[in-house]
């Protein structure tokens, strides 16, 4: 959470990955997360072979390894967490590069950013490869309820420009010589956040009737159609499919 | 605070998973009631207008800033269930589209600040104004909710944590670190939560979900001289507010609907449903601690058997924690503590509570006649 | 042949009790193009509400090529009348021009071919085919005007009402839009401050002022009565030459 990752991840292009339809995709991230959180810290191998698999779905979307790697930026705070932990967590000591650190807390931390990471890579991948509306459309081809999906087309359409406006008063302010600097300023930046919202509740309304002017009547046509072929949805189960066997393969090992 | 992915284990993943799916679903029902047909693009600028709040960051303390997490705020403007739904689509398009916030914990993500920061703010938010509803006692009762809301999102945390978090902290000093700095934020967020209020109470108070009825209700005059009080409808239909860019030519009626619906004793009945449920809430998750702990495979209960730990205790830099200790033993002390500080909460709440009731039913005859 | 656009003793108070509209009354024939001027809180935008049903008036009726708009009718008629807004952005609301365009007809119950067919017509009519894929924020401020044109053109509707279409646009997309209007096969009413673009593109005006019509006759002869201008508060913009009576344009 932060400012300045409301920059779209999405990059244009015309691979194997970006074709795929939304739907397959979505599913396919969401499985492979669930594998990796599944997986138990020790089983390194799991974890190499995963981190292999990602690595084969970025050169197959052509996405290049420093888009993904700026998007991790938002990993920072709980990588220093994790970092952290040897050092602050309980139970058995042991003594590496000369100083005392939790073995639990290492585990842990190991566990924490492998699984993090993984899973911030692969949305990072998936947020690449698909378009913001196509995603929307995929997920309400998941079943997600379609009032949630329209709110959150609503939602992307308008976010540049509210965003937009908050900045602009942003920019007014300081013109008038004000930076918000310790806790005192807040009221003055809270009066522009009312306002904000009362811009944008207006403009809500003026969409509503815009939308009943064109013949609304409560709920959304449907425009495009969108079906994925049993051939897509296998090619997407790639991801999450070879996940798993290497689970297993791992675990299959271990006994 | 957006959890990412490993951070909890894979059970309260998918049950944290399970509450946010129920609670969405309850209040997608519950927001048509609040807004009906314009559901989809209001609810859509207010969750874009959170959105950018969000990025709205304050200092706290030296070097330390807080963000607004933007629940009670959109609870009291838009009412609670369309509040949860916006927040609940703000997590979503930012795991999804932003890749902030592990897709296995939009779960968690959704329950703490979707839902449990809603749910506390509301809850604490509608005591407060139950009697009493002036202005100024709807723009303390803002700050007191949002203030709650943040150090309730973080005990909840904590108490998820505790469940099955996947880091080898004492909930103790988990509790302390979160508890602390995020009463300071929750400072922050009451602060900005009451001014966006109280600014938008002072140029569209029919804007503002939680003020309804506030309004000075319309007096119509009948031929024989007698007076008659209209109640005053909620925001009302979108014909009568059309804000046109010429907003000279089009007088938005302040506050008035053509047809009075009475939204008084609906809100009181929804009052009624928070108050048991916002309790229940927060209870359950102390309570369902306990009965987790003892089948976690890993996590308190491994190292409550490792013997060493106690031995080592003293080794630990944050020993002298007061709230280290009861971790030592695993099971009902901790469960005790849990409850102890869900009681905590609810008794700082409750202390401010009245503390601003009292203050009200000072200024109360005032204030309602100057609204 | 049946008006486009009739409106008689259209009256309309607000919910505070502000009265608005004091019995408006004018009729508009197919294929005219007409410009709707008057001085600010006048209640054009207020007028314009009345006639796809956004607003119900508190007397007087509204008929839109021979439907009156009634509770029952409001789906015809806003078929029938194509409502531009002032601000693009609150109409172009969908993800890509492509759907903005198409909800309108989508929401009539049209699919498939016929479907497609209208939204690239539509596009087409105002230049904007080649953005059709394109999200509309994307776009100039004059091309989401022209593409918020579209939206309602794609209804197949009988009159065009526009609120401030030359507003915000630079002198080469007023152009544009002046082509693209004049190119329409469609009734056109136009709500504009805009007194020059009221002249070049239409040829009938009304200045409704203190709720009521208070003049109403070719632009020409209205743009040349300083007088009438005056007492309304409107004013032809500097250095333009106010037209001749007799020639209108």
């Amino acid at each position: 959470m932060g400012a300045g990752h409301h920059h779209q991840i999405y990059r244009a292009g015309d691979t194997l990955v970006h074709r795929l339809p939304p739907q397959c995709k979505l599913a396919a991230v969401a499985a492979f997360a669930l594998v990796v959180v599944a997986t138990p810290r020790e089983w390194f191998w799991a974890f190499g072979l995963y981190a292999l698999l990602l690595a084969a779905v970025a050169v197959a979307a052509r996405v290049p390894a420093l888009s993904v790697l700026r998007r991790m930026v938002i990993e920072i705070p709980f990588v220093v967490f994790a970092v952290a932990l040897p050092f602050i967590g309980f139970g058995e000591r042991v003594s590496l590069l000369g100083l005392s650190l939790s073995a639990e807390g290492l585990w842990s931390a190991w566990n924490i950013l492998a699984k993090a990471t993984l899973g911030v890579v692969a949305s990072v991948l998936l947020a690449s490869t698909t378009e913001p509306r196509l995603m929307l459309l995929g997920a309400q081809r998941l079943r997600l309820p379609p009032l949630l999906v329209q709110i959150a087309m609503f939602m992307l359409r308008y976010l540049d420009v509210i965003v937009d406006e908050m900045r602009r008063m942003r920019v007014a302010r300081e013109s008038r010589g004000f930076t918000a600097r310790d806790v005192r300023h807040i009221p003055v930046v809270a009066r522009s956040a009312g306002a904000l919202f009362i811009r944008s509740y207006e403009r809500g309304e003026r969409v509503h009737l815009a939308m009943l002017s064109r013949g609304y009547s409560g709920s959304m046509p449907i425009i495009q159609d969108l079906s994925a072929s049993a051939r897509q949805w296998l090619v997407a189960g790639m991801l999450p499919g070879a996940a798993l066997v290497a689970l297993l393969g791992t675990w299959g090992l271990a006994l | 605070m957006h959890v990412p992915d490993g951070f909890f284990n894979v059970a309260v993943s998918i049950s944290a998973g399970a509450v946010a799916a129920a609670g969405v679903a309850v209040c997608l029902r519950g927001a048509r009631r609040e807004l009906d047909d314009r559901t989809a693009p209001m609810a859509g600028l207010v969750a874009a207008f959170i959105f950018a709040v969000q990025m709205l960051n304050f200092p706290v303390a030296a070097g330390t800033s807080g963000h607004l997490l933007g629940g009670t705020l959109a609870a009291i403007l838009v009412g609670p269930y369309t509040a949860v739904l916006c927040m609940a689509v703000v997590l979503l398009v930012q795991g999804f589209f932003f890749a902030d916030g592990g897709l296995t914990a939009l779960g968690v993500n959704i329950t703490l600040m979707g839902i449990v920061a809603v749910v506390v703010g509301w809850t604490v938010f509608r005591l407060i104004t139950r009697s009493t509803r002036s202005r100024g006692v709807v723009v303390a009762a803002s700050f007191v909710a949002a203030l709650v809301s943040v150090p309730a999102a973080a005990l909840a945390f904590t108490l998820l944590f505790w469940v099955g978090g996947t880091a080898p902290i004492e909930v103790g000093t988990v509790a302390a670190a979160m508890g602390g700095v995020h009463v300071l934020i929750g400072v922050g967020e009451g602060l900005i939560t009451a001014v966006t209020v109280s600014t938008v109470l002072a140029v569209r108070p029919d804007l503002v979900y939680g003020a309804r009825g506030l309004a000075a209700p319309l007096v119509l005059r009948g031929a024989d001289g007698d007076a008659t009080v209209v109640r005053q409808a909620p925001a009302g239909t979108p014909a009568q507010r059309t804000s046109a860019r010429n907003s000279a030519e089009v007088e938005a009626g302040a506050g008035a609907g053509a047809g009075a619906r009475v939204r008084a004793q609906a809100g009181s009945r929804r009052l009624g449903w928070f108050l048991p449920v916002g309790i229940a809430v927060a209870a359950l998750l102390a309570g369902a601690v306990s009965f987790y702990a003892s089948s976690s495979p890993d996590g308190l209960e491994r190292v409550a058997e490792d013997k060493g730990f106690i031995g080592h205790a003293t080794d630990h830099a944050l020993a002298g924690q007061p709230l280290a200790d009861y971790g030592e033993v695993g099971g009902i002390p901790v469960g005790v503590a849990g409850l102890i500080g869900v009681v905590v909460t609810l008794v700082v709440g409750a202390a401010l509570f009245f503390a601003v009731r009292r203050l009200a039913g000072r200024h109360a005859s005032e204030d309602e006649v100057s609204a | 042949m049946t008006p486009s656009l009739e409106v008689s003793r259209l009256a309309y108070a607000y919910p505070d009790g502000t009265q608005a509209l004091f019995g408006v009354d004018f009729e508009i024939g197919r294929g005219e193009r007409v410009a709707l001027l008057g001085p600010n809180g006048a209640g054009k935008t207020t007028l314009v509400m009345h006639l796809n049903g956004i607003l119900t008036a508190g007397h007087g009726t509204v008929t839109v090529a021979g439907l009156p708009v009634s509770k029952g009718s409001l789906r015809e008629i806003r078929r029938r009348v194509g409502l531009v807004f002032q601000d693009p952005d609150d109409q172009l609301f969908m993800p890509t021009v492509r759907e903005d365009v198409a909800f309108g007809p989508a929401n009539l119950g049209i699919g498939g071919e016929e479907l497609e067919r209208r939204v690239k017509g539509a596009l087409e009519r105002v230049g904007m085919l080649e953005t059709i894929d394109r999200p509309p924020h994307h776009l100039s401020f004059g091309q989401r005007r022209r593409v918020a044109v579209a939206t309602v053109l794609a209804m197949e509707p009988e009159i065009l009402v526009l609120d401030e279409p030359s507003s915000n646009l630079d002198p080469a997309s007023r152009r544009e839009l002046a082509d693209v209007l004049r190119s329409l096969d469609v009734t056109v009413l136009m709500v504009t401050h805009d007194l020059p673009y009221a002249l070049e593109l239409c040829d009938r005006a009304l200045i409704l002022s203190g709720g009521t019509i208070a003049a109403d006759g070719p632009t020409g002869e209205i743009l040349s009565d300083a007088e009438l201008l005056a007492a309304h508060r409107l004013e032809l913009p500097y250095g333009f030459a106010p037209p001749r009576p007799g020639h209108p344009s």
